[in-house]
């Protein structure tokens, strides 16, 4: 294949992996979005294959197809309140890519490049290489938090942030040393440097709670592309470029949205820990006055019955507890009979953006039940009675009455402004900003105490107790 | 940390001012003849209360609005007969009606106000410029419950909304009143009774619940207003929403309705009057704030009425919508009943002061109690409210960007993305000005002042790459840069809901890094290079394969 064939299919492919951004924009044509970057990459990669030069195929076909299988494997397997976990561990695959290129195309000199071209291209090399070692650690970490085998609290070393500074400060050293030393002995303080960003990326993650995981996560996702967008640099590739440049700020916009949903800066959030700053200036004085009113099964079963308007607000306690499908059934029970069932969801529920979005799809719950914040805040007063499943602090009144909470002026769910408010809950635990709610001691809030999953399916068998209805 | 509204504050700053606390709230009795609110019913008083004030009212204010001294006393506020001593001895004084010359003491009651003491009521500050003189020589500070900010989080604070609610109530039942017929249709033994129609011109907080009265009632509603956002509320109250073939939006500010042009007044007028000869009751709510009422029913359209028509005009007090109008007077003209009341909520003063005082209570809540008392210019409610501080006028206040679809709770995200984020986390909340002077320069470091800064940055940022690097880069930077911004515009569109899809797909995308791993696919021998590339293939495929499968698999998910 000709490169100017080349550089046509390149663009195809460009414009093919727009068009699925854009197709993600709405439900109805998510799924031909999806198909129109499956032929985006196709293209690309038969390009790529076919182009000038590239040999040595049987070794690209022995990696390429265990490769394709083994993610076709995982991604049919993984079950969906999982999928925070796999979006973290195939974004570091890309970090690790991506400094692997850098290496490879640091041993590999292009003698054609002289004087400016040849320090922009090392310059190149190494931060496409710290990118993506950053993004692989980072990575790494996050996935750990997530599949929890480490704690998600954050750790919050003495003096972290001028440990950062140190790190960064030596790889500005070592890109110095890189940048003087002739070509191949230059590979040292590329390797150590490679090695500190490993460091840094670990500790930016590991400082940061596991309630602030969607920031983090789209923030990989935008490095991710970010490191690809270098690689592309680094090899004059254009589609590269772009693609990178796409997936960057696709991430950078995802944890955008996701800072503002918290009310909280960017910085504040990467820079770590949720409450490091806040608990210390009020100690003790969100201890909320009142009391508990605890509820029984069959008393929420008789507010359902009487409500006409029924709002559920889920959060990442549902998917912990596996309540969607049971909830799922309710909603449908409950539709059935006419009376108006409607979901909830913050922004950062969940580990994920959109977390919530999908298991509630999984569970088949129609998507157009299924509103926003935004959407839905206005009509909490005229709702009869709203169901919290395994959310706090997207519920939490103290983010907008409390001027001195750590989650002050945080957008939150206004659920207390409904007639009644169930809240399934474990115990009466604060959630990971460590907040204390004062939504549990309103005067209209029930707590329902217990396991959500086996709760809500206690409500099930009480609101329909003939599930088969036999005419005779 | 840096955030956005400024609500946090260190502890140092707090503690600065708590000697300038107020602890005694007081209550006049409201002297504008006519007036039978009050500010605050007993049970509102306990909530005060609870904030940690002490709560004086002055004898028999509550008496209009059938709430006995005794009452008052039983819910644990001080009894005070003398109004001289009331206005003197509180800190705070919560009032219904902006302060006016005390018919029985001869003295205005600005004069009455303690020295450096907060009064919190209607002002109107625009239309009353003598009275913030006088309330500046009393070095007075001054929040008007007629200026708050039209925001989601004001809500429960806003007067107006709340007074405009029962107003428009009101209005339906007043007009019902002079109205000869029924205004539900009925078909009885003695013939058929056609439903009144109604016509509901602006759709404010008053004429949503007037047209949701007349619903109600029964009558055939027809509601307008310029501002087309309001038609989904209009109909979703049951009522016609009737619309101009021209096309203009008249959202002004803060949700507000702004001036219109001449072409579209034209259009205007002429469906008004087609309207008149049809319709039974005209209500109009039509306000334009800090104007006078803008008239839109002529003497001409209120002569083509049928007799025993009935004009409510809740803008008299502004002046009148209609030509007509006489402030204060009910009378007929040509068998047309002209309403030209302006005290609705008064009329209904038991429920109305129940209202005002709770959003008093909410608007003391924001203030931090009596314990924690803070007006902080940071926060955008006390900005928008603060008329007077200590006798100055406060900083000039920042014109809000939210409310342009009607729906005050919207705040428009493209505004906010220009705010680049200070710095310093100190930078980012301003001092409460209550515990030092109110320096103009606090102000003076705009967004936009920051905005130049960047671009400035920016700017030079690219020149300096303009001279050094080579034609080859730049042309990569021009694709990288673009690319930056297709991405840009197409993320924004993408659904919450859709976010993990995304998120998925974005990560099956970025495995095109294996490009890079294959373009190390050259020699003749395997090379480390080559092995680095495999590995990096390998691993980008495993990127590339789930992530598109598992986007596949959750978009069939989901479904209406």
């Amino acid at each position: 294949m000709s490169n100017n064939l080349q550089i046509v299919a390149y663009i195809i492919a460009s414009a093919l992996f727009i068009l699925s951004l854009g197709g993600l924009s709405n439900q109805e044509t998510a799924r031909k979005g999806n198909l129109y970057g499956m032929a985006g990459m196709l293209i690309a990669l038969t390009a790529t294959l076919l182009g000038q030069g590239v040999s040595h195929y049987s070794l690209l076909v022995g990696v390429l197809l265990p490769g394709g299988m083994i993610g076709a494997i995982v991604a049919s397997r993984v079950v969906m309140t999982a999928m925070p976990q796999l979006v973290a561990i195939l974004h570091s695959f890309v970090g690790v890519a991506a400094v692997l290129v850098g290496i490879a195309n640091y041993l590999q000199p292009n003698s054609t490049l002289v004087g400016a071209e040849a320090t922009i291209h090392q310059l190149e090399i190494f931060i496409g290489s710290f990118i993506g070692a950053v993004t692989f650690t980072g990575s790494v970490v996050a996935f750990a938090k997530l599949q929890e085998l480490i704690g998600s609290r954050p750790l919050l070393l003495p003096a972290r942030h001028w440990l950062n500074l140190a790190l960064l400060g030596i790889t500005v050293g070592l890109g110095v040393q890189f940048m003087t030393t002739p070509l191949i002995a230059g590979l040292t303080p590329l390797l150590i440097m490679i090695a500190i960003a490993c460091l840094l990326g670990a500790h930016l993650v590991l400082a940061i709670g596991g309630a602030d995981m969607p920031v983090v996560i789209s923030m990989l996702n935008s490095y991710s592309g970010w490191a690809a967008a270098a690689a592309g640099f680094m090899l004059s590739n254009d589609l590269l470029i772009i693609t990178g440049a796409l997936v960057g700020s696709s991430g950078a916009i995802l944890s955008y949205i996701m800072c503002k949903a918290m009310n909280r800066s960017f910085l504040s959030v990467i820079l770590g820990g949720f409450g490091s700053n806040s608990n210390q200036s009020l100690p003790g004085v969100d201890q909320p006055q009142g009391r508990v009113t605890a509820t029984t099964i069959e008393d929420t079963v008789k507010l359902m019955q009487t409500a006409g308007r029924i709002i559920i607000v889920p959060g990442y306690g549902m998917a912990v507890a596996q309540a969607q499908h049971a909830l799922a059934a309710l909603t449908k029970l409950l539709r059935d009979r006419g009376i108006q069932v409607r979901y909830g969801i913050h922004p950062v529920a969940g580990r994920l953006p959109g977390h919530m979005n999908v298991l509630l799809a999984e569970a088949n719950v129609p998507y157009d039940i299924v509103l926003e914040m935004d959407e839905i805040n206005s009509d909490f007063p005229q709702t009869d009675l709203v169901l919290v499943i395994g959310a706090n602090d997207t519920v939490n009144p103290s983010a907008i009455e409390d001027p001195n909470s750590p989650i002050a002026g945080m957008p939150v769910l206004e659920v207390w402004q409904a007639k009644t408010i169930v809240v399934l809950k474990r115990s009466l635990a604060s959630g990971y900003a460590g907040v204390e709610n004062p939504l549990f001691t309103k005067d209209n809030t029930r707590m329902l105490f217990g396991d959500a999953k086996s709760n809500v399916e206690l409500i099930l068998t009480q609101l329909n107790p003939h599930p088969v209805a036999v005419l005779t | 940390m840096v955030i956005a509204n400024g609500k946090v504050t260190s502890a140092n700053e707090t503690a600065t001012d708590s000697h300038s606390c107020p602890q005694h709230i007081g209550i006049p009795k409201e002297i504008h003849p006519g007036e039978y609110r009050v500010a605050a019913t007993p049970d509102v008083t306990k909530t005060w209360q609870r904030l940690g004030f002490t709560v004086l009212i002055e004898a028999g204010a509550g008496e209009a609005a059938h709430f006995s001294d005794q009452a008052y006393k039983l819910a644990g506020c001080e009894i005070v007969s003398d109004p001289q001593t009331l206005w003197g001895a509180a800190d705070l004084i919560l009032k219904v009606r902006s302060p006016e010359m005390h018919p029985l003491l001869g003295v205005h009651e600005a004069e009455l106000l303690r020295e450096g003491s907060t009064l919190i009521s209607f002002i109107w500050a625009s239309q009353n410029p003598q009275l913030l003189e006088r309330l500046g020589a009393r070095r007075a500070t001054v929040l008007a419950m007629d200026a708050v900010p039209r925001i989601s989080r004001a809500q429960k604070i806003d007067a107006l909304s709340s007074m405009g609610n029962l107003a428009g109530y009101r209005a339906v039942i007043e007009a019902a009143n002079h109205f000869s017929a029924l205004l539900g249709g009925q078909i009885t033994a003695a013939g058929k009774i056609p439903p009144a129609r109604v016509l509901v011109i602006g759709a404010g907080v008053a004429g949503l619940a007037a047209i949701a009265t007349a619903r109600g009632l029964g009558a055939v509603v027809r509601g307008f207003d310029t501002r087309p956002v309001v038609k989904e509320q209009v109909q979703s109250l049951g009522a016609e929403f009737l619309e101009l073939s021209f096309a203009e939006d008249g959202n002004g500010q803060g949700g507000y309705a702004k001036v219109m042009s001449q072409e579209f007044i034209q259009a205007e007028m002429e469906l008004f009057a087609a309207q008149a000869r049809e319709v039974d009751i005209i209500i109009t709510t039509a306000l334009i704030p800090g104007q006078p009422a803008p008239k839109l029913i002529s003497a001409a359209m209120v002569e083509s009425m049928q007799p025993g028509s009935v004009i409510i005009d809740m803008a008299a007090e502004q002046g009148g919508n209609c030509a007509l109008t006489q402030p204060g007077q009910v009378y007929s003209h040509q068998g047309v009943t002209i309403v030209g009341l302006s005290d609705y909520p008064s009329r209904m003063a038991h429920q109305a002061s129940q209202l005002y005082g709770t959003n008093l209570y909410y608007l003391l809540e924001e203030l931090g109690g009596a314990s924690d008392y803070r007006l902080e210019l940071s926060n955008e409610i006390v900005r928008g409210m603060l008329i007077l501080h200590l006798g100055e006028k406060p900083l000039p206040q920042q014109p809000t960007e939210n409310g342009n679809t009607g729906e005050p709770a919207q705040e428009s995200l493209p505004a906010r993305q220009k705010q680049p984020q200070p710095p310093t986390p100190k930078a980012s909340s301003p001092p409460p000005i209550a515990a030092t002077a109110p320096s103009p320069s606090a102000a003076s470091v705009s967004p936009a002042d920051q905005d130049w800064t960047w671009l400035l940055f920016t700017g030079i940022a690219l020149l300096g790459v303009g001279t050094i690097a080579p034609a080859s880069f730049l042309s990569h930077l021009t694709v990288f840069v673009l690319a930056c911004f297709v991405g840009w515009e197409v993320i924004w569109n993408v659904k919450p809901a859709l976010h993990t899809p995304l998120m998925s797909v974005t990560n099956a995308i970025s495995g095109i890094i294996i490009v890079g791993g294959m373009l190390q696919f050259l020699g003749d021998t395997i090379s480390l290079p080559m092995i680095l590339g495999a590995i990096a293939i390998f691993l980008g495929t495993i990127n590339i394969s789930g992530g598109f499968s598992v986007t596949q698999r959750m978009l069939r998910m989901f479904q209406r």
